[in-house]
């Protein structure tokens, strides 16, 4: 691929033919492949790990189905993360807002609309939620010049203390049967809830990799005030971040009312932390400047399989969050052993 | 300086066969790219040993591999008659090298005294001994002769010149009998460059000896010793004498080639070359006030100044990078928003920043990421990035500009200073601007690349572009620029064409301006 212009003086030739001289598999290691070779490898051997100790339990199409449902929620959330983590920036409220979002839309007088209208309207509520709740989140960050940890931790409280407010302690029962009937349908075999994750990644990844959004959100990541200096408007395009983060969170809510039929005020605790996690392990550095949708499917996958693994094995949720611990911790020592060796230092 | 370096060579005379260092046939390769192919160099105790060579010749590597940070691959280190076995920077410290980076590593949160004796502080049970620190830190200071610094002060409050002495009372806390300072000078002014030398003599005098490492000839000559010249990762010639070593020698030994005349000749700006920029009565409260001059296509208007004058103020907010408080930029006509990059940019003006590093480029980017950084939403369609005409657009300028490596995928943090600044460059062209604004176009460019440098500003002015450059040193502004700008303390002291003024005039009237 060195396309040295022809006549020309090469000294610097020399450096490019050794690079190619280096045995085929460190190419391929380097590759976007070879990238996620890591994570592959985690993920078949807790595949590994749950055929052996649960045996057709876990290895039938319905136990796999399982395992992306639960993912899927979380995953949803964590595109919407990856983004603003590549941009070096944090959303620490997406779970709150998705508690928030769930309340809003079960709410009786949402619900007395719903009856006279559409559930469609349900829909349109929770994402509208999310939204606003992500775009209050990108002004204030954007503008205000507050730490996106400090801003989206207040999100975090608000958004939930709100929740409860409006919830009153009680649980919100969905009452559009056809909702939820839609929600927990399967197309080709595959759940609704499947379904809106693969298209939520596959958007953040055209995002991310394809268009002139996803290259502001590398810039930004990657140096800031280069991005700025080169005369791209860094204080709108975080805003347009945060809010996309929200809609995730929406889209969550909305997820997460068509699976539990309900909305409480308790609806997404610590997703946040899951979705960090996911990113993190994926491959996104938390500094920014380096993200990856596909890292993140990953990641999430990874989590979601390991927690069916221990149910599979009727193990204590506590065991299971030791090994996530582990997992997040290891992950992300190896992540930095192959990113120095990268960047040659 | 003569005596000192008449000192200096007595003391090698003494102890001719008893080199402090000595480094034979070294080699490093990262990846598979060989950055050290044989390195020769010896250095004596007590003296200044410089080493010069262009951007990517090896001397950060070098240096990096005698502080403990890589292991070389081959060849021989001996350090004081011993074989040199160092694993780490703490290894290196504890056999006497102390490294001073051009990125100066202080922590700006600690006082001068926390920062002087970070990693080994002075403690009784886990608690450190303020008092005994701060007076430790004192003798430091004295010895350096900044006896007027308080080690109680927050570093980060404190001029780069003086974090510089900090970063050396730290190597002098340690016991050390070699320390290596990778350029300096890059981050002083002329007075403090002063200051350093003294430092350096004084070093040196106690039986230290320095690898200095720096890009300005005119530095070697006043305070080098010896010269060693590296090109490509090899010794091209090792313990030149700095003193009487040609000019012309050693830059045809750092580049392979004979330089002529640095600065190329200005092509004259025609008679009905349209005012392309207008700044009016600009000004900024607390940095400057009431700049006004025009640049004509064509033309290379200069800002010299001393550091901290204002210049590079005056640049940032001609490009909206910071909001005027009063005074108004046009471009031809039509008046900027103040404050607002955008504005600038979709006008036609482009900035190259002072610190390449940290405002110009996206390191872990590549090449044709950073060359596009400005046009690529225009190159897109539909909101959706065209990448195979970025890398093509990239491709024309690295041949237009003999970028290089010539391939567009090379992440930008791995090239040499001048070809970074070629990206930057390249950024502006493919975007169309007509009025480049360039801060400090040559930091971190070594002699060799430089003239190449000035070379390409000259085309593009001669090309019908307007050119803004702001430099801190004198001879490159008076050289490049057609109309040079004289500023002080935030005002314009003087606007004269360059070829009416000398170095000694520029520096009078600030000196006169200073005084008034």
């Amino acid at each position: 691929m060195s396309d040295s212009t022809p006549g020309a003086p090469e000294p610097t030739a020399s450096t490019s033919t050794v690079e190619t001289s280096e045995p085929a598999w460190r190419r391929v290691l380097r590759g976007p492949l070879g990238r996620n070779v890591g994570l592959v490898l985690a993920l078949v051997l807790i595949v590994a790990a749950g055929a052996v100790t649960a045996g057709n339990d876990f290895t039938s199409w319905n136990n796999a189905l399982v395992i992306l449902r639960q993912a899927s929620i979380i995953g949803v959330i964590s595109i919407g993360m990856t983004l603003v983590i590549t941009a070096g920036g944090i959303d620490l409220s997406v779970g709150s807002v998705l508690g928030l979002a769930s309340i809003v839309a079960t709410l009786d007088a949402t619900q007395a609309f719903v009856r006279e209208s559409h559930w469609v309207v349900m829909i349109i509520i929770a994402i509208a939620v999310g939204i606003t709740a992500g775009f209050i989140n990108g002004v204030v960050i954007a503008y205000g010049r507050v730490a996106a940890f400090m801003a989206t931790l207040a999100m975090l409280v608000a958004a939930r203390g709100l929740a409860e407010i409006l919830a009153e302690r009680r649980t919100l029962i969905v009452g559009s049967r056809p909702f939820i009937d839609f929600m927990n349908a399967d197309y080709i075999g595959v759940d609704v809830l499947i379904w809106i994750f693969i298209i939520v990644a596959a958007a953040g990844w055209i995002l991310l990799n394809r268009t002139t959004f996803g290259r502001r959100t590398v810039a930004i990541g990657g140096n800031r005030e280069a991005a700025r200096l080169a005369g791209i408007n860094v204080n709108r395009h975080m805003v347009w971040l945060y809010l996309i983060a929200g809609l995730t969170a929406g889209i969550a809510a909305v997820m997460m009312l068509g699976r539990t039929t309900a909305g409480t005020s308790t609806h997404g605790t610590l997703y946040e932390l899951d979705a960090i996690a996911a990113v993190v392990v994926g491959g996104t550095l938390l500094i920014g400047g380096r993200g990856t949708i596909v890292g993140t499917v990953f990641g999430v996958l990874i989590f979601a399989t390991l927690t069916n693994v221990f149910v599979q094995n009727n193990l204590p949720s506590s065991v299971q969050a030791v090994a996530k611990g582990a997992i997040i911790v290891i992950a992300v020592l190896l992540q930095q052993r192959f990113a120095r060796r990268e960047t040659r230092t | 300086m003569r005596t000192g370096y008449g000192i200096c060579y007595v003391a090698a005379m003494i102890k001719v066969d008893q080199d402090l260092l000595r480094v034979r046939g070294v080699t490093k390769s990262f990846a598979g790219v060989r950055a050290l192919k044989g390195v020769e160099l010896d250095v004596r105790p007590g003296e200044v040993h410089c080493i010069l060579g262009q951007n990517g010749a090896g001397k950060s590597t070098l240096i990096k591999v005698l502080a403990g940070v890589y292991r070389h691959d081959d060849g021989d280190i001996i350090w004081n008659g011993e074989p040199f076995q160092v694993s780490s920077p703490q290894d290196a410290l504890a056999l006497g090298i102390a490294t001073m980076y051009q990125e100066l590593d202080v922590v700006d949160g600690l006082t001068v005294a926390e920062n002087i004796f970070l990693g080994h502080e002075i403690a009784r049970g886990g608690f450190t001994r303020q008092a005994t620190l701060v007076r430790r830190a004192r003798e430091l200071m004295k010895r350096l002769g900044h006896g007027s610094l308080s080690p109680t002060t927050e570093v980060g409050q404190l001029s780069a010149a003086n974090k510089q002495i900090v970063s050396m009372a730290r190597a002098l806390s340690h016991d050390i009998k070699l320390i290596i300072m990778d350029e300096p000078s890059a981050v002083l002014d002329n007075k403090e460059v002063e200051n350093l030398f003294q430092v350096v003599r004084e070093l040196t005098a106690s039986g230290i000896a320095v690898v200095y490492i720096t890009h300005r000839l005119e530095e070697i000559r006043r305070i080098g010793d010896r010269i060693t010249v590296l090109k490509d990762g090899r010794t091209t010639a090792s313990g030149l004498p700095a003193a009487t070593t040609s000019t012309s020698e050693l830059i045809h030994l750092m580049t392979g080639r004979d330089v002529g005349n640095v600065f190329p000749p200005a092509a004259p700006i025609p008679a009905d070359a349209p005012v392309a920029l207008t700044v009016e009565n600009l000004t900024l409260p607390g940095r400057f006030e009431n700049v006004s001059f025009t640049v004509r296509a064509g033309e290379i208007v200069g800002l010299a100044g001393l550091v901290g004058s204002g210049r590079t103020e005056i640049l940032e907010t001609i490009y909206g990078a910071r909001r005027a408080s009063a005074g108004t930029v046009r471009v031809g006509d039509s008046a900027l928003r103040p404050g607002s990059v955008g504005s600038a940019v979709r006008a036609g003006i482009g900035l190259t920043p002072e610190e390449r590093k940290s405002q110009g480029l996206i390191g872990e980017q590549p090449i044709f990421v950073n060359v596009t950084l400005s046009s690529f939403e225009r190159m897109a369609r539909a909101g959706f990035l065209d990448e195979r005409a970025e890398r093509s657009v990239t491709r024309e300028q690295i041949s237009a500009l003999d970028l290089r490596p010539a391939d567009p995928d090379r992440p930008a943090m791995t090239l040499s200073g001048g070809n970074q600044q070629k990206i930057l460059l390249a950024r502006w062209l493919v975007h169309g601007t007509r009025i480049l604004l360039l801060d400090e176009p040559t930091r971190g460019v070594d002699v060799g690349a430089r003239s190449e440098i000035y070379g390409l500003i000259r085309r593009l002015a001669a090309e019908g572009n307007a050119v803004v450059v702001v430099s801190s040193e004198i001879e490159e502004v008076l050289g490049l620029s057609d109309t040079v700008l004289v500023i002080s303390d935030g005002q314009v002291l003087s606007t004269v064409p360059s070829d009416q003024i000398d170095e000694h005039g520029v520096l009078d009237l600030i000196m006169k301006g200073a005084a008034a």
